[in-house]
This record gives C-alpha cells, sequence and structure tokens, in this order.
C-alpha cells in the first residue's frame, strides 16, 4: 500500500460529488440523474428533520426491536483460548439481518417523497424479506428482482417475500445473480420513474445511496459503542464484518473510524480461494465502474464483469461499496477474505458452541475470528458483526454435508 | 477536426430529410459478420452509425441490445477489436460519421487518454457513454473533446428546462433525445409528446436534434422524422441480426441481408416522412 496523507477524519466522506477519494460518484444515465439528485435533497432534509429521526427511532424500538444486544460469547472465547470475543445480534432484528435497519429508513423516506411503489434487489433474499416486510406494513406496492440462481438456492426466503406480498421477479439476464438483479432493477427504476423508488440493499449504487444506507446502518456501530462502554468501561480492540456490498460493515466500522486505536477488519468472500473463483472485490479485483459508482470490480483484463462466486447468495456481487474501496487505499480498514470452506466449518462452530445459527454471510466474519483470536491476549475485546441468522442457509448447509430434509 | 458529422446533418438537412441513424453491437454475431455489416450500412441507407462496443452489464439497454452484446463478448469481441472495425470500415468510407457508444467501465480500464487517441486515429467522429451524465463530465466528456471527438449527449424525458443547460453545453455533433423514461427496445413513444419535446429542444440548442428508444418499423421512423433531425434504430437492427441466425447461433448467409433489407426500409420511411407532409 501506498502511504497517502491521513485525513483529519475518516468520517466526513463522502464530499459533495459523492466521492470517496476517487470512488463513488453518480455514473448514471441521464434519466436517473434528476431523480437521484432530488432523492439527494430529500434525504439531505429528512436527515435534519427531528420528527423524521422521531418517527424513525420509534419503528426501530418497537418494530425492529432495536437495539440488539451485544452478547459476550462466553463458549466461543473459552474454546479459542485468546481474545474476549462479543456479537452485535442483529441476527435478532425483525426479519433476521441488519438488513431492515437500512429499509426502514429508505422506506420511510419514499413515503415522504409520496411513492406508492417500491422495487429493490436481493441475493441472499435478505434485503427482498425486509422490504417486502416494511412494505407490507405501510401498504405499498413491492417488487424484488433476485437472480434466478439465487431463487432456486434461497427457496425458503423467495416464499416467505411472497406470503408478504411483493412479486418476485427471477431475473435470466447475465449471470442471472445479484449483479444482474441490480442492472434489472436500474433498468425497471428507468422505466418508473414517475411513481417508483429504487430501495437499494447496500452501500453501492449512485450517490446518495452508500452515503444514506451506511447512516442509516449506522445504528449498529453506535449501539456497540455504548454497550461496549457500558460492559467493559472501553472501546472494542478489534471489529470484524462479513463485507458484500458492505453495508452490516460499514455500519459497524463507521462510528469508530476515527478511533485510530481500534483495529478494523472487513471479510470477503473467498469463495474456492483467492487464486481460484471467489468474490473479493478488494482481495482481486481492480477500481472500475459499475452500478452508478466507481470501486474494486472483479472484471477481466477487459472490463467486462465477471461473476463472483461464493457459497453466500449475498456476498457473491462483483463489487463493493466505494467507501470500503476508499478505506482500504487510505489503510484504515483491513480487508481480508473467507473461503466458502471456512465459512461452513464457521456456520458448525458457532451453531453448536453459542447456540446461535449465524448466516452463512456472517459466517465469514466468523471464519476469521475463528483464526485469529487464538492468537491474542485475553484483555483483547473483539466484535463481530452477526449480521444475520442462517434458517435461510440451513437447507443449502444440509446438503453440503449430505444430509437429505 | 474533420466535421462528418455536422457535414453529414447539413446534407440531410440540405436534402430536406432526417438523417437514419443506425445502431448495430460491434462483433455480433461475429467479428467478421460485423464488419460486413458495417460496411454494407451506408448503401443500404444509413447516414451515421452508431457502433455498439460491448458490456456485460448494460444497464440502459433491453434485451435486445444485452443478447446482441453477449454474443459479441462470447464471440471474442473487445474493445481493441471494436476500434479494428472502425479502422477497417474508415478505409473504404471518408464520409459516413461513425460514433461509439457503450459504457464507461471498458473504457476507463483500457484507460481513457489511450482509447480517445486510438478512437480518433481509427476514424471515429464521436461518442456515447451512456452512465456518464454532465456530473461526470470530467472523466471523459471533456478529455473527448479535448481530443477531437464530440461527445454526444442523452436528454430524456426527466430532464427538465432547469437541467437542459447542463446536459446540452459540452454536448457536441447532435443531441440525441431518449423517446421514453425507459430502456432501449421497449415501450413505442408517444409520437406527439416526441415532437413536443423535440422542438423544446431545439429551443435551446442548434445542434441537429435525433431520436432514438423504442423505434422499430419505418412508420415509427416516419414519424419521427416529420420533426427530428435524425431517427435512431438500434434493437429492430439487432433482432433482424439474432433472427437471421442458425441453430448454434452462428451468422449465416442471410445476416448482412436481414440487417440492410431493414435499414433500406426504413431509409424510405425517413425519406417518405416530408414529402408526404
Ligand atoms: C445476513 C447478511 N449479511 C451480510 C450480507 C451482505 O451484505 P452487506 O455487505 O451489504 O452487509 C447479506 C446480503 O444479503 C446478508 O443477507
Amino acid at each position: 500500500m501506498t502511504a497517502q496523507p491521513q485525513p483529519n477524519s475518516f468520517r466526513t466522506g463522502p464530499d459533495e460529488r459523492g466521492r470517496f477519494g476517487i470512488y463513488g460518484g453518480r455514473f448514471v444515465a441521464e434519466t436517473l440523474m434528476p431523480l437521484i439528485l432530488q432523492l439527494e435533497a430529500e434525504y439531505r432534509s429528512a436527515k435534519d428533520d427531528p420528527a423524521f429521526q422521531a418517527e424513525m427511532g420509534s419503528y426501530r424500538t418497537h418494530y425492529i426491536g432495536r437495539p440488539s444486544p451485544l452478547y459476550f460469547a462466553e463458549r466461543l472465547t473459552e474454546h479459542l483460548g485468546g481474545a474476549k470475543v462479543y456479537l452485535k445480534r442483529e441476527e435478532l432484528n425483525h426479519t433476521g439481518s441488519h438488513k431492515v435497519n437500512n429499509v426502514l429508513g429508505q422506506i420511510l423516506l419514499a413515503r415522504r417523497m409520496g411513492k406508492k411503489r417500491i422495487i429493490a434487489e436481493t441475493g441472499a433474499g435478505s434485503h427482498g424479506v425486509a422490504t417486502a416486510t416494511l412494505c407490507a406494513r405501510f401498504g405499498l406496492q413491492c417488487v424484488v428482482y433476485m437472480g434466478a440462481v439465487d431463487v432456486a438456492r434461497q427457496a425458503p426466503n423467495v416464499f416467505r417475500m411472497k406470503m408478504l406480498g411483493a412479486e418476485v421477479v427471477p431475473v435470466e439476464s447475465g449471470s442471472r445473480t445479484l449483479k444482474d438483479a441490480l442492472n434489472e432493477a436500474l433498468r425497471d427504476w428507468v422505466s418508473n420513474v414517475h411513481d417508483t423508488f429504487y430501495c437499494i440493499g447496500t452501500v453501492a449504487g449512485p450517490h446518495p445511496y452508500p452515503e444514506m444506507v451506511r447512516d442509516f446502518q449506522s445504528v449498529i456501530g453506535e449501539e456497540t459503542r455504548a454497550q461496549m462502554l457500558e460492559a467493559e468501561g472501553r472501546l472494542p480492540d478489534s471489529l470484524f464484518a462479513c463485507v458484500g456490498g458492505g453495508s452490516n460493515a460499514i455500519g459497524l466500522f463507521h462510528p469508530f473510524l476515527d478511533d485510530t486505536d481500534v483495529a478494523i477488519y472487513g471479510v470477503e468472500a473467498a469463495g474456492f480461494g483467492l487464486s481460484g473463483l471467489n468474490a473479493a472485490s478488494i482481495a482481486g479485483g481492480a477500481p472500475g465502474i459499475l452500478h452508478g459508482n466507481r470501486t474494486y470490480l472483479l472484471m477481466d483484463k477487459d472490463g467486462q464483469i465477471e461473476e463472483g462466486h461464493s457459497i453466500s447468495a449475498g456476498l457473491d456481487y462483483p463489487g463493493v461499496g466505494p467507501e470500503h474501496a476508499w478505506l482500504n487505499d487510505i489503510g484504515r480498514v483491513k480487508y481480508l477474505s473467507a473461503t466458502d470452506d471456512e465459512a461452513v466449518n464457521a456456520f458448525q462452530v458457532l451453531t453448536k458452541l453459542e447456540g446461535i445459527i449465524p448466516a452463512l454471510e456472517s459466517a465469514h466474519a466468523i471464519a476469521k475470528v475463528l483464526e485469529l483470536a487464538p492468537g491474542l491476549p485475553k484483555d483483547h475485546l473483539m466484535v463481530v458483526n452477526l449480521s444475520g441468522r442462517g434458517d435461510k442457509d440451513v437447507p443449502q448447509i444440509a446438503e453440503r454435508l449430505g444430509t437429505k430434509l | 477536426m474533420s466535421d462528418r458529422i455536422g457535414a453529414r446533418f447539413a446534407q440531410t438537412a440540405r436534402e430536406g430529410r432526417a438523417a437514419l441513424v443506425t445502431f448495430v453491437t460491434a462483433g455480433d454475431p461475429d467479428h467478421e459478420t460485423s464488419l460486413e455489416i458495417l460496411r454494407a450500412l451506408p448503401g443500404a441507407g444509413a447516414d451515421v452509425i452508431e457502433l455498439g462496443m460491448p458490456f456485460t452489464d448494460p444497464m440502459a439497454d433491453g434485451p435486445a441490445i444485452q443478447a446482441a452484446g453477449l454474443r459479441a463478448l462470447a464471440g471474442g469481441e473487445t474493445l481493441v477489436k471494436t476500434l479494428d472495425l472502425v479502422r477497417a470500415f474508415r478505409e473504404q468510407d471518408q464520409a459516413t460519421p461513425l460514433v461509439l457508444m457503450g459504457y464507461y467501465n471498458p473504457i476507463y480500464v483500457h484507460g481513457v487518454q489511450r482509447f480517445l487517441q486510438e478512437a480518433k486515429e481509427a476514424g471515429a467522429d464521436g461518442l456515447i457513454v451512456v452512465d456518464l451524465p454532465p456530473e461526470e463530465d470530467e472523466e471523459l466528456c471533456l478529455p473527448a473533446l479535448e481530443a477531437g471527438l464530440a461527445f454526444i449527449r442523452l436528454a430524456t424525458p426527466t430532464t427538465d428546462d432547469a437541467r437542459l443547460p447542463m446536459v446540452l453545453k459540452n454536448t457536441a455533433g447532435f443531441v440525441y433525445y431518449v423517446s421514453i423514461a425507459g430502456i432501449t427496445g421497449a415501450a413505442t413513444p408517444d409520437f406527439t409528446v416526441v415532437a413536443e419535446a423535440v422542438a423544446r429542444l431545439k429551443r435551446h440548442t442548434t445542434l441537429p436534434v435525433a431520436v432514438g428508444f423504442g423505434v422499430k418499423t419505418p412508420e415509427h421512423a416516419a414519424a419521427i422524422a416529420a420533426g427530428a433531425d435524425g431517427v435512431v434504430v438500434g434493437s429492430a437492427l439487432v433482432d433482424a441480426v439474432r433472427s437471421s441466425l442458425d441453430g448454434q447461433g452462428r451468422a449465416t448467409e442471410k445476416t448482412v441481408a436481414a440487417v440492410t433489407d431493414l435499414v433500406a426500409a426504413l431509409a424510405a420511411g425517413v425519406r417518405r416522412a416530408r414529402a408526404a407532409a
């Protein structure tokens, strides 16, 4: 990494053009540009509106069930014999993952803007389920784009979305996974600009989405800070989160970015391994432009986007949020990766030791905790974001372990 | 800089008609056939050529152009090969303007300066890059103008009067009016609404205004050509390519003719438009 001058604060981005260093921006068709500007203006006014914040706070408490606990994983800690491991229990949120934090914010914003039709993309289905849930709650029309490959491997979530009243559209174009679902959602948005709100599920897309989604997810890190101070009287020494697009990770990290004694680790999906098919955009990609922003992308030397591979449908996006790309270059966050095998192992370890079945996505972060915690002193405080629960992954794990359900 | 685009629109204006702007995807269905198609377009009645640079994730395109891009990529088309096509076309045709159309990532990865220099040398006249709005002009638009390539911008139904001056500011060659808020090849536009939009654009610019998206038949072309300076047809042409392929997706002896026959019919539609009026 080239040494770069460090900014006074790591928390001031993006700039007015939506850039985090060279990353981010607004690389969209002209048709969408006026909508994005309008969204940004509306978001700024909502952010400063105490009534909006109060409404969001109330739903967070009574509908999502926040704050989520910061749980000391005692048996996992004993088993590893090193750092003291805490789990931020985002899997206990209503709908079972961190995705709902962001969806709540965006749906309240959509209501404020008078939009009646909500579209979303989903990979694992967590974001789709969260979006379908809030649309049911507020009586909004909901259309979820999901790659046909993911529809097949996340059947429980597909059925949940349908029960909630959403239309699930299997996307057959391109590689038929998350990136194609995003393309299709963007095409829908361009075609239905007058009444449609695009609820993006991660810190990707054109400005202001990466900033807005981060802000809605930062409740994770804000709570963690206060909870850790309460539990231990000091800040944690390290943070871990899995990185697909990077929303659960940035939500945990952002409130700690200026606490430079806190070591921060994002964990990408290494799939079959970094030399094989994987979804580690930072480790294996290069800067490029996709879905409205500049960031690290998996692509060939001609700039054609390559499919990410991960056992986890929520991590196989070939890009990563632009703020992560910047945090990587500037060296504030270190990005590691975990393979499919490591994730499946971590999934089983946590299930057996703590009685908590993690989402396969979250299991990638846990895999790195299993690897690193044993080598750290017992007074090292480690927080890992348990971004979602693993019920949706049970059929897939059963198949992998050779069990017929 | 030789202004082939300006000269061509001046010529069609003198002839009292709109220009026919044809879009085909480079390397579709394969590199050689695509060069044959390209070379046959002017003779069939194309006034301006848009050559699509294939991309895996064309977010503004409908199924027809998506599929054409994937056919080309599967056949091994690359940005370098696309520039070879331009060069080969230009060897035999000095007059027909050729505009490269695509998405920013392949250009960015190739290197902006390198791309601009190679595209200019190959004989391209302009660029249409869908995912670069005026807010990102420093990326490619300003360097392109500097390098002597026109940067043709899309104006859309969502571009209001307040935004229009910004959209038109660094535009050169012509203005591409997107007839619908939507993707290529989808809905057919309401021609009355389009005519009003073209009139509005012409109050803001002296550049020629070409209209595209959803124009599929000679009748559509004629309806648009009554008021616009150019009519762009894309999805219908790449669909003609697709329909001509064999069971394995390979070109047949019908492929080039499938495109040129449709171009000839569209050209007749464009010529009929004002003759009838
Ligand atoms: C439980 C869970 N965690 C993490 C992710 C990855 O997304 P992000 O990186 O935006 O947190 C997903 C995506 O579907 C998910 O379902």
